[in-house]
């Protein structure tokens, strides 16, 4: 047990293979940010995908543009998508104001000058598994409405399931909505998705996000609902590691 | 419980109202109010629930597990007191497990066979929105009198705007941040207990009870203690390794 966790651990230490993704990958995350844009009303919405040690950069934007804006919090080494990652939790700045000032002195005079006045970071994460941020930006100060956060939310879980397909196959068009469902099911009741989910971890000695990635790949293969395969998981009448279907198929 | 002592009364508000602390945890401070409301109510249990910012309620916290799991079930049914004071905005009070299958068909029966007789539910407000419930659960018929549900409500006020006030940040952008931050942890902690779970090869219930003795023994905060776990585990050699007292 011992050697598995220290495998886990030198294995969770490495990027992942491809951070920042091949071209198929991106147009699913740049269309959330596009829909996402249009939905909140937004001058543009970026995508970064971040790991814990370190590795960073700008997956997918709405526009050129934005992409840029993404880039700078990267370029300067603050802002509120980084902290929105550090803290693991929304960093909603519906004012770019003095106190955004002062939080982030260079960040904040540089996307005031691109004509950004509100900026509101989402991490995109279940748990401990954190992927990176959602950032949506306003070229007007003044806080997203009650509906619209609903809206950012949903968005969020869009983004969140697209990034952990992503990595495994590019689900069918039919899946897609499906999945989303299933995601979103998991995250109203789904202890015992959470609790399976540090099981495999821990059966297969990966990182908490790559467990998430395999559950969803057995579920899917097995054309299983994804609380179904947590229960077994967890009941122990199922084990990842016992089971060929679930490694990359 | 009117019978409650004004002096311990009074120590529960101020407790209650101190969220202006360095490093405030919205789940710590809600296990806190439920303990507190439990322990004004002889023999009662509590559980609370909050809205996410999609309006769904989330289970946030409860004086025990049983109590978590009604409350749980309430989301999932979407029948019970809970989601009723939450909807409504007013307290739902003195009602007969017994007599409430009509009023609550998948809840009341269940919170009955789990060997409750009554509940009372009252609304989290914050000005004029509603952004969560607590449900105070009794093994007794214990009717709350006029005076009882104005503490118990008052105390779920001033919960209430404590959270807002949290780091005196006015804010409404605050609490969608501590709340999804707080929802967050709660999915780590579930993590966590997987992790132990298999590696002590132990029920997730008892792994809950050893992340939970470590987070006390080392002085540490559960959701500190759970990201440890699921992160980087060899950190905590005291929990890495399988305690032989709780092997199946």
């Amino acid at each position: 047990m011992d050697d598995e966790f220290a495998d886990g651990a030198q294995r969770a230490a490495t990027p992942p293979a491809q951070p920042l993704m091949a071209g198929d990958e991106v147009e699913p995350l740049r269309q959330v940010c596009a829909d996402a844009a249009h939905a909140l009303d937004a001058c543009g919405v970026g995508l970064s995908v971040m790991t814990t040690d370190g590795t960073h950069g700008m997956a997918a934007a709405s526009d050129p543009v934005t992409a840029r804006i993404e880039e700078l919090q990267f370029t300067f080494g603050e802002g509120p998508c980084i902290d929105a990652f550090t803290a693991s939790r929304p960093v909603l700045i519906s004012e770019l104001g003095p106190a955004a000032l002062r939080r982030w002195p260079v960040y904040t005079p540089a996307v005031t000058n691109a004509g950004i006045r509100a900026v509101f970071a989402f991490p995109l994460q279940v748990g401990a598994a954190r992927l990176g941020v959602l950032d949506v930006f306003r070229s007007r100060a003044g806080p997203l409405s009650r509906v619209e956060l609903g809206e950012a939310f949903t968005f969020v879980d869009r983004a969140v399931t697209t990034l952990l397909d992503g990595q495994e196959r590019t689900p069918a068009a039919s899946e897609g909505p499906n999945g989303l469902d299933r995601l979103d099911e998991a995250f109203n009741h789904g202890a015992e998705l959470f609790q399976a989910q540090g099981m495999v971890m821990v059966q297969l000695g990966i990182p908490i996000a790559e467990a998430l990635v395999r559950i969803r790949a057995y579920a899917y293969t097995e054309g299983r609902p994804l609380r179904e395969v947590a229960a077994d998981i967890v009941a122990r009448r199922l084990r990842l590691d016992h089971d060929r279907h679930g490694d990359g198929a | 419980m009117s019978t409650v002592s004004a002096g311990r009364l009074a120590k529960i508000f101020v407790e209650v109202a101190d969220t202006m602390v360095d490093e405030f945890d919205l789940i710590e401070f809600l296990q806190m109010l439920g303990d507190r409301v439990a322990g004004l109510v002889d023999g009662a249990t509590v559980g609370l629930l909050l809205a996410d910012a999609k309006g769904r309620l989330q289970f946030m916290a409860a004086s025990d597990e049983t109590t978590k799991l009604l409350e749980m079930f309430q989301i999932q049914g979407s029948d019970g007191p809970c989601l009723d004071a939450f909807r409504g905005g007013a307290p739902v009070v003195n009602a007969d497990l017994r007599a409430a299958a009509a009023r609550w068909p998948r809840f009341a029966p269940v919170a009955a066979s789990v060997g409750f007789r009554s509940v009372h539910a009252f609304p989290l407000r914050l000005r004029k929105e509603v952004i969560g419930a607590m449900g105070v659960f009794g093994r007794q018929v214990d009717d709350f009198d006029d005076t009882d549900v104005q503490i118990v409500q008052a105390l779920a006020d001033v919960a209430a705007i404590g959270l807002l006030h949290e780091r005196a940040i006015r804010r409404s952008e605050a609490l969608t941040e501590q709340l999804q931050g707080a929802l967050n942890s709660r999915i780590v902690i579930e993590q966590a207990k997987g992790v132990i779970a298999e590696a002590h090869n132990v029920t997730v219930d008892v792994a809950f009870e050893l992340v939970r003795a470590y987070a006390r023994r080392s002085n540490r905060r559960l959701t500190d203690v759970a990201q440890l776990v699921v992160t980087d585990l060899p950190a905590l050699p005291d929990l890495a390794r399988p305690d032989e007292r709780f092997r199946r």
